[in-house]
């Protein structure tokens, strides 16, 4: 069990600034050398250099599914390329016990002219798959792909949808020890996700590793136990999924402009910081807040906005007497059942009177941190039907006996 | 599903093998090892560019002899009726064609050598395997069109009743070195095109006067006698030279010639090799 399987030290990937363009034309290779006689010393201008990835370690341990999460150009797939051989390294290494399958993209090696059943073979072949092997698995991923009738067509003549369902038949059939996936469950319809979402829990489950790079938060607390954040070429945090990730998401709000407001100066969650872990459970959250004149009469906002601006729900609190200097508000909430993310609070509060009635306003804050839920998804596995609720929920059918919940199982 | 995982899971307690992940070294070396363990999917790029060459193709395969056989007949007619060029006492179909055999494959492979990394590139970027086999697949897949354009040389020397000489078991050598120097060439453009496109530009132009470096229109013993081993030097020159000696038993025996084009063979062959990994471990960036 904690036997390492991936193990990365020092590892770093270094480009050239704009070496895509660079080196297309031999023109430019000798415009160059002509040029050189001329720049001083030739020297290399470290600005002309980007680190992709730098100084990157880390371990992940046999049948450990690890997320990796950070914004686009974060260096993710680049330490993923590195890991499956694609490129090398600059510096530094990475040792691999195991088959390793790479998933960078869906679909990798089909040719439109051949025919379905022959980019199977092929597909499964790029993929690492010997000939045996794929003739073994072929119903099986023909009937996964539910396309047996069009199955001797060539491929130009296939729907998006079939040959997206044909080319990732393909890859969930592939059995290596360690598999390394880039976020390929963004593409594809809703049927397409459910499937390879599935079939990663299936392969977790049967005791293989993998790395996963997704952006999509829930996804990952399904399915990872640890979590690395990568930034700027490095990990910023690694550890268990609930706390990374609650820490990446508040920093993807954002710290808005100065922190603290005209008085609200700071708030929390009694013992979590800015994180609520409990689905059913009282929350409570503590306001400290600096007043130059009591608030007599007056009227408090609490409200929770999501990343698309949502008001999610507001509190408000009328008549309200606070006396002037350092005090401290409680606001008790019985249950929160938000679902998993990174929400803004919006804190106002005005005097003698409230918004409808000419009173004074004296404070609108963004509250700062943001306020990060992070507790166990148990809504939809996709996160576009998952909603905005995190509540579970159980289904019975009288005949069979079985209930079914929306919560994971594990 | 179960069993699946059942064997899968006997798999990863296997002691597995250990891959380190290094900064790419200076040294390089022939990935033998590794080219055998991706043999398969050698098989199938081969199989690949075999499949989809003549699809969507009237007549497929049949360009495979009418390419040759139309260019036998050109150069037969201008070359031969007009401008008179000794063919060493062959017709001209069969002086023609026993080189327009090499070359057209070699040609060929050079062609399709060269752009394979280009072409590949969603696969370059996307998943691991030796990039060997990809130039090392094109080279070998226009085996199958040179063995359809065979089929129309051995009518041809029943039609002019050419019986050929025990010279022809060495035609296996000259084809051997035919692949060889079209690998060797192909890597070396192959990993060029891969970061200068200008390659792909150029390469027309290099065929056509690497043709009239060769002896195809014309015999090599056109070229003084003691400058013939500089001729050599010109590896594609020695193989057709030897397919037309050992095809119909006329020209010289394998000598001087064909051991500089073997040299000069083997030379181009590992510089190709060494160049190709150096560029193999970058292309994914560049490409």
């Amino acid at each position: 069990m904690s036997e390492s399987v991936i193990h990365v030290e020092g590892l770093g990937k270094r480009y050239r600034v704009g070496e895509r363009e660079r080196y297309l034309a031999l023109r430019d290779v000798l415009a160059r050398a002509v040029a050189a006689p001329f720049r001083r010393n030739g020297q290399r201008r470290t600005r002309d250099f980007l680190w992709a990835l730098r100084d990157v370690s880390f371990d992940v341990r046999q049948g450990e599914v690890v997320g990796l999460i950070g914004r686009n150009g974060a260096g993710k797939t680049t330490l993923l390329k590195i890991l499956s051989r694609i490129t090398r390294p600059t510096e530094g290494f990475a040792e691999i016990h195991g088959r390793v399958g790479s998933l960078l993209e869906v679909g990798t090696g089909f040719h439109p002219e051949l025919t379905g059943r022959e980019n199977v073979y092929l597909s499964g072949a790029i993929l690492g798959m010997s000939k045996r092997e794929i003739g073994r698995k072929y119903d099986a991923i023909v009937d996964f792909a539910g396309v047996e009738r069009f199955i001797d067509t060539p491929l130009k003549h296939f729907s998006t949808g079939m040959q997206m369902r044909l080319a990732f038949a393909v890859a969930a059939h592939l059995e290596p020890e360690i598999l390394l996936v880039d976020e390929v469950l963004a593409v594809g319809d809703l049927e397409f996700q459910k499937k390879c979402l599935g079939k990663m829990q299936e392969v977790s489950e049967s005791g293989r590793t993998i790395v996963f790079v997704s952006h999509q938060m829930n996804q990952i607390r399904r399915l990872c136990e640890r979590v690395l954040w990568i930034d700027a070429g490095q990990i910023r945090e690694s550890g268990p999924t609930g706390e990374v990730i609650a820490a990446y998401e508040t920093s993807q709000v954002g710290p808005a402009a100065g922190g603290r407001g005209k008085c609200f100066l700071r708030w929390e969650v009694p013992g979590h910081g800015n994180v609520v872990r409990q689905l059913a459970d009282e929350v409570v959250f503590r306001f400290e807040l600096e007043l130059a004149e009591p608030v007599s009469k007056g009227h408090l906002g609490v409200n929770i906005v999501n990343g698309d601006s949502v008001l999610l729900v507001g509190w408000g609190f009328e008549n309200v007497e606070i006396p002037a200097g350092r005090q401290e508000l409680t606001v008790r909430v019985p249950f929160l059942p938000l679902r998993p993310g990174a929400y803004t609070l919006l804190c106002t509060l005005f005097n003698r009177g409230n918004n409808l009635t000419d009173g004074e306003a004296i404070e609108h804050w963004s509250a700062v941190p943001p306020l990060v839920v992070d507790t166990q998804p148990v809504t939809h596995t996709q996160d576009r039907w998952a909603g905005v609720l995190n509540i579970p929920a159980e289904l019975q059918v009288p005949s069979t006996d079985t209930v079914r919940t929306t919560v994971a199982e594990s | 599903m179960s069993s699946m995982s059942a064997t899968a899971r006997t798999a990863v307690l296997a002691t597995p093998p250990v891959l380190r992940i290094t900064p790419p070294s200076r040294w390089w070396a022939i990935p033998f090892g590794e080219l055998w363990a991706y043999r398969e999917l050698l098989y199938f790029f081969v199989w690949r560019d075999i499949k989809i060459r003549y699809k969507q193709t009237a007549i497929g395969a049949a360009w495979a002899v009418l390419q040759p056989f139309l260019t036998m007949l050109v150069f037969s007619l201008f070359f031969g009726k007009l401008a008179h060029i000794p063919s060493e006492g062959l017709p001209y179909p069969i002086f023609y064609y026993s080189a327009l055999l090499p070359w057209m494959y070699f040609a060929a492979a050079l062609q399709n050598a060269t752009n394979t990394i280009v072409e590949n590139q969603r696969l370059v970027t996307k998943v691991y395997f030796p990039r060997l086999a990809l130039p090392l697949s094109s080279v070998l897949s226009g085996l199958v069109d040179f063995g359809v354009s065979f089929l129309m040389f051995i009518a041809m020397m029943i039609y002019y009743g050419i019986r050929p000489s025990a010279a022809v078991l060495w035609l296996p050598v000259f084809l051997v070195l035919a692949i060889l120097t079209a690998l060797g060439v192909g890597l070396w453009l192959a990993a060029l095109n891969a970061i200068y496109r200008d390659v792909r530009y150029v390469l027309p132009f290099l065929v056509q006067f690497w043709m009239f470096a060769s002896p195809v229109v014309y015999s090599s013993s056109l070229v003084p006698a003691k400058w013939r081993w500089l001729y050599g030097l010109n590896p594609i020159a020695g193989v057709i030279e030897g397919f037309r000696w050992s095809l119909t038993g006329h020209g010289d025996p394998p000598g001087r010639m064909f051991l500089a084009s073997t040299g000069v063979v083997i030379a181009i062959l590992l510089g190709g090799v060494a160049y190709f990994q150096k560029m193999e471990t970058t292309v994914a960036d560049v490409v």
